[in-house]
């Protein structure tokens, strides 16, 4: 899933600064997982904001809606009715969510709730750990089902490093070293041969953003573009 | 005898089969020339290459080709470090040609301190391609004239092509093969981490033998005297991927008072002449750290003094 953290609140209120009427919607999808951007945490936003503009002496009205998948049009679809009522969003959601919204209501100042942080796995309630960069050439086959993109700190694609400590990685003691995993994994699998030859310079795929059309859709993608 | 591969002395010196032996020179955090012209002084004549670092630390220092030059003015021969943190391909490559044609002729390709140890640490790590992938793309450039885009170069730079090794780190079983992937991707000379355990840096070496490498690299053993019990407990503790034993603290904590960077002197020549007759070690690559005036009193008692002129 895709990991968000809740920005400071300083930063969401200066980005609100002049707005009197604020609808924030929560996303009830990856970041209502980890707890940074479903319905709750859309509340709980509202209620802080409206304490701290009150003291201020400059209330505001909020309103908090919650919507299936910010990454999903059909969806939005249904804050039509209301998003003339505010004078800005707060969205959210991951940074798609954030954009999607705001090219759907392209006169509104949407405004991101969240920082999104990686895609990553639920290792524990409040415990989230990345491990996918989206590389767009998934090496995965090879190294033993672990990221060596993602989980070593220089991305080396023919490690380990000499910098590995043991078995932590240079950078911090307990970040594990991924080129030991991949080592250990692939050797108790008898399948160090994979790594014994060198994996070619990669073709890096995300670089612009990308777009996927999958064969059985692309008469319908080339109707949206005649619009 | 084959062709020489490019220009490079320490090319020349290794091929006729002397025992080489080559230091290291860290250019400044600022531009002046004067600093590197001092620092190239005690080192000339004293060794054969000298490494010019990229960087080291993730701290930013004056550029290393740039470094080189000096270097070069001054009579040394230079071997250019180059890290994959800094640079993406296309810089590499254009900063390679523009080494060549200001006749730089060794390099040393090396993935990089992560940025986390400078004074820069959020700074974007580039990571394009990884050290072995770096030392393909330099003989791909040189033996076959082409970038590594496919295109046609003209007049493809002649590097010398070095590469690091840490013969410690874990998984140790692994080392060995990581030098033989570097020895595949095109490397001809290796310069390991500084070296502390013998017996580990012996059975690394025997693994090498064995696996034919070391006829295909020349590989250059890795020494650093200490100067003080405190640098070797900084080195144990707090280096990543070095193997200090306790022995070499003991044995400097052993030393009289005021005689302890001596002593470490003393360890380091009695490394070199242990490498001197070790089969599979072409030469010792000194890295006398912040200690540079200290390198022709190493080079004198290691014996290795005069340098051959080739």
């Amino acid at each position: 899933m895709i990991v968000a953290e809740r920005k400071p609140f300083d930063e969401i209120s200066d980005l609100l600064a002049g707005y009197d009427k604020v609808l924030t919607v929560g996303c009830k999808t990856c970041v209502a997982v980890c707890l940074a951007g479903g319905e709750k945490e859309a509340a709980l936003l509202n209620k802080e904001l409206m304490l701290a503009r009150k003291v201020a002496g400059k209330p505001v009205e909020t309103c908090a809606a919650l919507v299936e998948r910010q990454c999903d049009m059909e969806f939005l679809a249904e804050l039509d009715d209301i998003v003339d009522q505010y004078d800005a969003i707060v969205s959210m959601a991951c940074g798609a969510g954030v954009q999607f919204m705001a090219e759907r209501y392209p006169t509104k100042p949407v405004l991101p709730g969240v920082n999104t942080t990686f895609i990553g796995v639920n290792r524990d309630v409040g415990w989230y750990e990345e491990k996918c960069r989206s590389c767009g050439n998934c090496l995965l086959g090879v190294t033993g089902g672990i990221c060596p993109i993602t989980m070593c700190a220089k991305s080396l694609m023919n490690g380990p490093c000499g910098g590995t400590n043991q078995t932590s990685c240079e950078i911090n003691k307990d970040q594990p070293c991924a080129w030991y995993a991949i080592y250990q994994r692939l050797a108790g699998q008898d399948r160090l041969d994979n790594i014994l030859k060198m994996t070619e310079i990669m073709d890096w795929r995300n670089n612009v953003p990308r777009t996927i059309v999958q064969p059985g859709y692309e008469q319908r993608k080339a109707a949206f573009s005649d619009k | 005898m084959a062709e020489f591969k490019s220009n490079s002395k320490l090319e020349r010196i290794l091929r006729a089969g002397h025992f080489a032996f080559t230091g290291e020179l860290g250019p400044p955090r600022g531009s002046s020339v004067e600093h590197v012209r001092e620092k190239a002084k005690p080192l000339k004549g004293n060794v054969d290459l000298v490494n010019i670092t990229d960087n080291q630390t993730a701290m930013v220092r004056m550029s290393s080709w740039a470094a080189s030059i000096i270097a070069k003015e001054e009579g040394l021969e230079p071997n250019y470090q180059m890290v994959c943190r800094d640079r993406n391909r296309l810089a590499m490559q254009g900063d390679i040609l523009g080494a060549y044609a200001m006749g730089i002729n060794n390099i040393l390709c090396l993935s990089g301190d992560h940025m986390q140890f400078g004074d820069h640490p959020g700074a974007k790590g580039v990571f394009d391609v990884d050290s072995t992938q770096l030392i393909h793309m330099v003989k791909k450039m040189r033996d076959e004239g082409t970038f590594q885009g496919g295109a046609e170069i003209e007049e493809p730079p002649k590097m010398f092509i070095g590469g690091a090794a840490n013969p410690f780190a874990e998984p140790f079983e692994w080392r060995v093969h990581r030098l033989a992937k570097k020895v595949a991707a095109g490397v001809d000379f290796i310069q390991t981490q500084c070296i502390f355990n013998m017996e580990k840096f012996r059975k690394w070496v025997a693994q090498a033998n064995d696996m034919g490498l070391t006829e295909k690299v020349y590989i250059l053993a890795g020494v650093t005297p200490m100067k003080s019990v405190g640098m070797a407990k900084y080195m144990k503790n707090r280096v990543p991927g070095m193997d200090v034993p306790d022995e070499i603290i003991k044995r400097l904590q052993g030393a009289e008072k005021g005689k302890v960077a001596e002593e470490g002197i003393k360890i380091a020549c009695e490394q070199i002449e242990e490498f001197k007759e070790m089969k599979g070690i072409a030469g010792v690559h000194l890295m006398a750290i912040e200690w540079e005036h200290k390198v022709p009193e190493i080079a004198e008692r290691a014996k290795v003094l005069p340098r051959p002129v080739v």
